[in-house]
């Protein structure tokens, strides 16, 4: 479960960590109900409707101005977005 | 000690160079502003979606014909996810269990016949944003103060070559790549320029006992961005792996970063949890069944490739010239310049090379006369004339019309002073040092500032030192 | 014209007002404004007011749908002050359209919920009895249409987050075919579910509104061209509809005597408007579907809120650390419980080793119940059923019990699933609270659905107007 929430970005305070297991434990225990169904060779839908080959022209549209880019950035510098030297 | 074979694969990211990006229409420039080329879509602002480059998958077909793949019936984008500043969606869009292009083969020439690498997979993916390591030791992540992400790159087309493990040398590597770099330049559909990033190279390394089957643990080498990088590396982590297993160890599966400075492998700092991709079909973007009209003109695009050029070449000029030729781009130039095979290729090769004149910008015929006269004019007035031949109006005339001191009787006093003045050459020629001679010519030739002909000092030489 | 009743007021009679030069864009506006000053803060259906006037029949977009220069923080503290720099392609069309902007409504966060209690700001309360919600997770888009604050309304729906609002607060929903109303720039939850609809008063304004919002987006790829133009209803019969009554959506455990009392009249009124009523199923369709629903829109919302980091827009912890640190208290300082849950229950489906036995085995059960509907769609040309078990439930009675909340879409889920359009329109009360009929029809079917549900609701005759504010 800390995996997860690491995996997820998720820092579950200390306090909270036995709570949260139990509730996603029942939501799991729940959900884990599609496994009593056996759907052996039955096709996947990753999507309601079956498109195929929609894609756009290779024609440039025109970029947001850099002021606009940036106009919710937390850190702006220089241009740019600022983040923490990188896991030092 | 036993015998070792190192077990080489090549994962190549290739940068597209569409008009636009991957999955929005921003501009797919190089080195403007930072963050001048972005979009919500490439900024992963909420609600935003991709929309596929028609271009780019046209493209990845290409370069997948290209490389003797099967192109998918039906191919589908996933997302992959982790968690990084230059991801802005945390994840990538990228192929997984169904790319667009799988199983080709790459036929390497050699002088001893083809080697063949296989082409386990090449599938279409957006690049990552630009993260510049601000503070610390020159732009490197460790002791880095802070970080600034440009997204100008952030969503580029890149196509993701991955070899099957059957590169055998780092010199091997160097040249598979060399090669393939060619290709996809000749293709036009990538500047595919190392320094700039437009083609990075990762190298899966292993060794194993000539003669055992099945593979050893294998390190991923990283952050080889030169051929010349790519060769060392490899070297260097075969060596590696070469003592850990003579010293009794095991090599462990790890990442492994090459720098150039020390020519040495260090592992990079090793994440405190491991990969959990979390692989899904993108639920934004729907299958891709690329047409057969699609197909057949990508195939039709494709021209005769460097490897064949090379074997076709090979016959006049023999491998190394061949080789040199085609992957330094000069082959077209060679088979319209007139004139002696091997002159034109060893003149192109060499002097032309060291010059860096685009061959495009050359006229065939003008260089075929240039020459063909490079034994009958002075070598001084070869090299300018050479250095010219970039140029649009370039003609050989003029330079032909100087010619070269041929008459003996003007080159006597000259060949007589040099021989006065070097006792000890004259003395070892006498003693059979054959060599010596090539010296003495090149003294005459400074003498006459390069005008006298080689051919006729040479023989004036002979004649006066052994009488 | 005198004093306007914004809480009768259909979007077409406004309209007609507008054309007839009536009364003015301004006045329009300026008396929602004055229903949103004096009950809004009752009923907290806006997070965001905005007050526009124009030509056109003003409208509330549910948070989720970007508006350019006009705060979107989908209900979230993620979000909250991020300013869009671009419209999504729903709000563009609007404008176009004419319609100018009352406000954004309020929502539960990231649209994860039956009743707006999710929502970081507070949640709303049903026009209806303000002790109550006003079902979820468009909740202040039918607060805001049913208490009068607007004439019309956007909503989003996943897992039933446009019908069971609009049921609850008796109200008209639409969850549009899944592709036909582009998702571009709609705050995403699950991709492969979210569709963006209308909530109004009456199935024509419904037409009225769908019509402005449907059609190919080249901004989404998903997105497809309506086979036939929207036909705003006009019929009063059913002459020729084959209507179908699943057993399993109709009888499900959970279901309110009150509300099935209400549905079955309405039924049997199908029958006498001229519908060929009969008995079908849906065998697994409705015993999987929440199982089902509760890990693909999961899965897909790990992904979708994975991009919340805190770099380029929104809530960024403060202190200091390193990227990871950052990353992980801004995201759960940011992200509300509801969310959190959904993002870890995702994750978890998708990580290794468990992808085949949960999100894979779930997109299977997918297509199993689109199966089972078109099954059903052999014989019927429409399903009929109540659209919520319940009809609306006290503020912070489920609140601590996210399964029991995950209930209230039992009824919807299922053909969301399966990618299907389904209708909500009010048949009734039950407890002085209304009632609302599901009509479900093939995908693209969305004429066929407004001139079935124009027809019941011309002879159900049931009044939007809450009843406490009638005659007010
Ligand atoms: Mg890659
Ligand atoms: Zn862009």
């Amino acid at each position: 479960m800390l995996h997860v929430a690491r995996l997820a970005r998720l820092e579950i305070p200390e306090d909270q960590i036995e709570h949260v297991q139990a509730e996603l434990g029942a939501i799991l225990e729940a959900v884990g109900k599609v496994s009593e169904l056996d759907l052996e060779g039955v096709e996947p839908t990753s999507h309601p409707l079956d498109l195929v080959n929609v894609w756009g022209e290779d024609e440039p549209r025109p970029s947001l101005p850099r002021e606009d880019a940036l106009a919710n950035a937390p850190d702006p510098a220089d241009g740019a977005f600022r983040v923490p030297a990188v896991g030092s | 000690m036993p015998e070792w074979e190192p077990v080489i694969g090549l994962e190549i990211h290739v940068q597209l160079k569409t008009r636009t990006k991957m999955f929005c229409r921003c501009e797919n420039v190089w080195g403007e502003e930072e963050n001048t080329r972005t979009c919500p879509t490439c900024l992963a602002h909420p609600g935003t979606l991709p929309v596929a480059n028609k271009t780019a998958i046209e493209w990845a077909i290409k370069l997948g014909l290209a490389l003797d793949c099967e192109i998918a019936p039906r191919a589908l984008f996933h997302r992959k996810h982790y968690f990084y500043p230059d991801l802005p969606k945390g994840y990538q869009i990228s192929q997984y269990d169904i790319p667009l292009a799988s199983g080709g083969r790459f036929a390497l020439p050699t002088a001893e016949g083809d080697r063949e690498i296989g082409i386990f997979r090449a599938h279409l993916e957006e690049d990552a944003a630009k993260t510049i390591h601000v503070g610390g030791a020159a732009g490197r992540i460790a002791g880095a103060e802070y970080s600034l992400v440009d997204f100008n790159r952030g969503g580029t087309p890149l196509v993701e070559v991955v070899s099957e493990p059957d590169v055998r040398s780092p010199d091997e590597a160097r040249r598979f790549l060399q090669l393939l770099r060619r290709t996809v330049v000749e293709l036009g559909i990538s500047d595919a320029e190392m320094e700039k990033g437009s083609l990075r190279c990762d190298a899966n390394v292993s060794l194993r006992e000539v003669g055992e089957s099945g593979f050893r643990t294998k390190t991923e080498l990283k952050n080889m961005n030169s051929f010349k990088f790519v060769a060392d590396g490899i070297a260097a982590e075969l060596e590696r792996q070469k003592e850990v297993y003579e010293s009794g160890g095991e090599v462990v599966q790890e990442t492994l970063h090459y720098d150039p400075s020390t020519g040495s492998v260090a592992p990079l700092r090793s994440k405190e949890y491991a990969d959990d991709y979390r692989y899904f079909p993108e639920p934004d973007l729907v299958p891709v069944e690329p047409p057969a009209g699609m197909v057949e003109a990508a195939r039709a695009e494709i021209g005769e490739l460097p490897a064949a050029r090379i074997r076709r070449l090979e016959a006049e000029v023999g491998f190394d010239l061949a080789e040199g030729l085609v992957s330094g781009g000069r082959d077209r130039l060679f088979e319209e310049v007139p004139g002696d095979r091997r002159a034109v290729a060893n003149v192109l090769m060499n002097q032309f090379a060291a010059l860096s004149i685009d061959p495009a910008q050359v006229n065939p015929a003008e260089l075929g006369k240039l020459i063909a006269a490079r034994e009958t004019i002075p070598r001084a007035t070869f090299d300018e004339a050479l250095a010219a031949s970039g140029n649009g109006d370039f003609s050989a005339e003029r330079y032909l019309g100087e010619a070269t001191i041929s008459d003996a009787s003007e080159l006597d006093p000259v060949i007589a002073r040099v021989i006065a003045a070097n006792e000890a050459q004259v003395a070892s020629f006498k003693a059979g040092k054959e060599g010596v001679l090539g010296y003495l010519v090149g003294q005459v030739m400074r003498e006459t500032q390069g005008k006298a002909n080689p051919k006729v000092v040479n023989e004036r030489l002979r004649e006066k030192l052994s009488s | 014209m005198g004093v306007i009743d914004t809480l009768r007021l259909t979007a077409e009679a406004a309209a007609g007002l507008l054309e007839r030069k009536e009364v003015s864009g301004q006045e329009l506006t300026r008396a929602h404004m004055e229903a949103i000053d004096e009950r809004d803060g009752e009923l907290h259906a806006y997070l965001h007011v905005v007050g526009e006037s124009g030509a056109g029949v003003p409208i509330a977009h549910k948070d989720l749908v970007t508006t350019k220069g006009i705060p979107t923080t989908a209900g979230s503290k993620i979000l909250e002050g991020y300013v869009p720099v671009f419209d999504s392609t729903v709000a563009a069309r609007c404008k176009d359209a004419g319609l100018p902007i009352l406000g954004k409504t309020n929502m539960d966060e990231f649209a994860m919920g039956s009743s707006t209690e999710n929502s970081a700001y507070g949640p709303s309360h049903n026009p209806w009895d303000p002790e109550r919600v006003p079902g979820g997770s468009s909740g202040g888009s039918a607060a805001a249409v049913a208490g009068g604050l607007a004439p019309w309304a956007l909503g989003s729906d996943t897992g039933g987050s446009i019908k069971q609002p609009a049921s609850l607060c008796g109200l008209v929903g639409l969850r549009p075919t899944y592709g036909t109303v582009s998702r571009y720039g709609i705050v995403a939850f699950a991709s492969s579910l979210d569709q963006i609809g209308p909530i109004t008063k009456t199935v024509r304004d419904c037409a009225r509104l769908y019509e402005v919002i449907a059609g190919r987006d080249h901004c989404d790829s998903t997105t497809v061209d309506l086979p036939e133009p929207v036909r705003i209803p006009t019929g009063e019969n059913l002459e020729g509809i084959r209507i179908g009554v699943p057993k399993e959506l109709n009888e499900a455990e959970g279901i309110e005597p009150g509300v099935s009392e209400q549905v079955q009249k309405a039924i049997a009124l199908a029958g006498e408007l001229g519908a060929e009523v009969g008995e079908t199923a849906l065998p697994r369709s409705v015993d999987y579907g929440l199982a089902c629903y509760y890990l693909v829109a999961p899965a897909e919302a790990s992904s979708n809120l994975a991009r919340y980091d805190g770099v380029r827009y929104g809530h960024r912890a403060a202190g200091d650390g390193d990227l990871t640190a950052l990353y992980e208290r801004t995201r759960w300082e940011g992200f509300g419980a509801e969310p959190k849950r959904r993002i870890l229950i995702g994750t978890y489906a998708l990580s290794a080793g468990y992808y085949e036995a949960y999100y894979g085995q779930a997109q299977k059960v997918r297509t199993m119940i689109a199966q089972e509907h078109a099954a059903a769609f052999e014989q019927f040309d429409l399903l009929v059923s109540p659209t919520s078990p319940t009809v609306a439930f006290k503020i912070g009675e489920k609140a601590e019990n996210p399964l029991a909340m995950y209930l209230s879409d039992l009824l919807t889920i299922p053909s969301n699933m399966a990618g299907l359009p389904g209708l909500s329109i009010p048949c009734g009360l039950s407890e002085g609270l209304p009632v609302g009929l599901q009509l479900i029809g093939p995908q693209f079917s969305e004429n066929l659905l407004f001139r079935a549900g124009h027809a019941l609701e011309r002879a159900l005759g049931f009044d939007f107007v809450p009843e406490r504010l009638r005659h007010a």
